[in-house]
């Protein structure tokens, strides 16, 4: 194995070993969506200009991508308080690789996503939700590039936070939600007025949202697909390459 | 005890290493900052050289460059100038192969809150390089040395401060490192986690001849522990030998005398400059205090030359100089001044 796959490994089993030690951690954490997808959802019911078969098919996928916005996200919040309680020090005194610290901390936070994203959608079976094996897994992989890309990203956010330790929250509450409303996550943009489905156009999410529903609905061949994966991947460039940046600079 | 044993093992290991090997040679280290478009120095030009074996204490106030200049050594921070081998390998072009030669154990707690102490071992054993049943059986045999047995599966959050210390002592040994650096080790602990810190650190010393290099601003702890202190104020170091040797050399014991009357203390100041040959001596209403090097023999004799002046003496003490003393003639302030000194100190630099 070469230094930085063993790194990697190292930095993911680290990370990972909270969560297997205590699994409970893991099912706190699918709260918030199961709160939006058993408290909301029924209201979506009545909502004019859904798919009729069944308002679960549009609405989970979107959970999906909530839970990689809001779960993930806050990982970089656990990187903040290592770099202020001094392990991360100490990790960066270790031999290991900087990139490494990077991958191997998205690679924790994808699984955490993945295996959250599939006992959610386990639980909406029963309710009615279908699942379309070819498009599930073709979501799934989708979800895990939206993963690293906002588990990344929320890296690069806690490294630039990390003298002011109450601007991560701030900040990231302060982006995410106005993200979420104007994706069309929650009630299609459709329904509001011209500068929401203007700004709706404009935000890097809406494409991903809707190649998530297109895939859950078994419509893997979709040109929304496409367009969802080049999002994503861009999205996860960019995150990679602030996050990798910080990573090294997060010394100072 | 400790200090006999380590007396006796320091002199076989200095010797050593007169001719031997310099485990951390620096050349004009320098670091700035940038604070507010303005260019602050923190260190500026230290040159160091610690052979191996040594226990070196890195002393000075707050905010006098003591853990920026470790942080360049351990490669934490690039400098802005200057040049250090430390183990061997260049802290600018091989900062890895630094990494694997030294322990580092910093001011914060080094393990993660949700993280079970014996897993943050183990992990950190893996960091290093070691294979899983090396970094197990390093791990426990840790876990044994700075008895933390009980604790192998509590999560770091659940210890107290000394036990979390001693935790972070043990991730720095994980790979057995020939150097150590220790940056204020012993701060927010009670006097007895301190002295039970160090008993470790010693017992590390002992059985593997570690070389070890900390900071502190405890005056005690550098006199007591270090056999070489290196004093830095604003970044340049100011001093450099034994603790014995800096307080022989430049502070002298300080010897009080209080007579019955105040009308005495011009004779007895005329007879202090004819016993100890020195001028540094101080008036305080009936207390006539000097300073002079081997002050238990200047005593008797200046008392008997009192006495024999008919001039009675009250009171009569010897102290032994402490680092505070050194610091104190070679900055004109004193160590002990907390916070408050620091902005005391900027300014006497603004207006000098």
């Amino acid at each position: 194995m070469t230094p930085v796959l063993r790194d990697t490994g190292t930095v993911f089993l680290r990370e990972s070993l909270p969560s297997l030690r205590s699994p409970w951690g893991l099912l706190f954490g699918m709260l918030q969506p199961l709160v939006f997808l058993l408290l909301f959802g029924p209201l979506l019911s009545g909502v004019p200009g859904l798919p009729s078969e069944s308002g679960w098919q549009w609405f989970v996928p979107a959970i999906l991508i909530m839970l990689a916005l809001f779960g993930t996200t806050g990982t970089g919040y656990v990187l903040l308080t290592e770099m202020q309680t001094g392990s991360h020090e100490r990790m960066l005194v270790t031999p290991m690789n900087r990139s490494a610290m990077l991958v191997g901390r998205s690679l924790k936070d994808v699984t955490e996503l993945l295996v959250q994203g599939v006992l959610i959608c386990a639980v909406m079976v029963p309710f009615g939700f279908r699942i379309y094996p070819a498009g599930a897994v073709a979501g799934f992989l989708l979800l895990a590039v939206v993963g690293v890309a906002m588990g990344a990203l929320s890296y690069a956010l806690a490294i630039a936070c990390r003298r002011h330790h109450e601007m991560f929250y701030m900040v990231q509450q302060s982006v995410l939600f106005p993200l979420l409303f104007l994706s069309g996550m929650m009630l299609p943009l459709d329904m509001g007025p011209g500068w929401m489905q203007t700004a709706g156009r404009l935000n890097p999410l809406t494409p991903i949202v809707e190649a998530m529903r297109a895939l859950f609905a078994g419509r893997v061949a979709d040109a929304v697909v496409l367009r969802g994966w080049i999002v994503a991947v861009a999205i996860a460039v960019i995150g990679v390459a602030f996050g990798t940046r910080g990573m090294r600079h997060s010394n100072t | 005890m400790y200090r006999m044993l380590y007396g006796t093992l320091y002199d076989l290991v200095s010797r050593a290493g007169e001719e031997g090997v310099k485990v951390i040679h620096a050349s004009g280290l320098t670091r700035t900052f940038k604070v507010k478009d303005e260019v602050v120095a923190a260190v500026t030009g230290v040159d160091l050289d610690v052979a191996e074996g040594e226990l070196v204490a890195f002393l000075g106030p707050n905010g006098a460059g003591k853990s920026t200049t470790l942080r360049m050594l351990t490669t934490l921070l690039a400098p802005t100038a200057g040049s250090a081998l430390v183990a061997g390998r260049d802290i600018r072009t091989d900062p890895a192969g630094v990494r694997r030669r030294i322990g580092f154990i910093g001011q914060g707690n080094g393990a993660g809150h949700y993280q079970r102490v014996r897993d943050e071992l183990v992990i950190q054993g893996y960091a290093y390089g070691l294979r899983r049943r090396d970094a197990h059986r390093r791990a426990d045999a840790l876990l044994a040395t700075l008895h933390l047995d009980g604790m192998r599966n509590r999560e770091a959050s659940t210890l107290s401060g000394g036990q979390r210390r001693r935790l972070d002592i043990a991730l720095g040994l994980v790979h057995r490192p020939p150097l150590l650096f220790l940056d204020e080790p012993s701060t927010g602990l009670d006097p007895q986690n301190r002295a039970n810190l160090w008993d470790h650190v010693l017992e590390v010393r002992r059985q593997f001849g570690t070389t070890i290099f900390l900071t502190t601003h405890y005056l005690e702890e550098a006199d007591s522990m270090a056999e070489r202190v290196i004093i830095i104020d604003h970044g340049r170091v100011i001093a450099d030998d034994t603790p014995e040797a800096l307080k022989a050399g430049l502070a002298g014991d300080r010897i009080g005398v209080t007579l019955d009357a105040v009308a005495d203390t011009a004779r007895a100041t005329e007879l202090a400059k004819l016993v100890t040959g020195v001028g540094d001596i101080t008036v305080d209403g009936a207390s006539v205090t000097l300073r002079a090097p081997g002050g238990t023999a200047v005593l008797p004799a200046y008392l008997r030359a009192l006495d024999e002046a008919h001039l009675p003496v009250v009171t009569a003490e010897v102290a032994r100089p402490t680092l505070d003393d050194v610091f104190l003639s070679l900055t004109g302030r004193s160590l002990r001044e907390d916070a408050g000194g620091d902005a005391g100190s900027a300014l006497a630099e603004v207006a000098a």
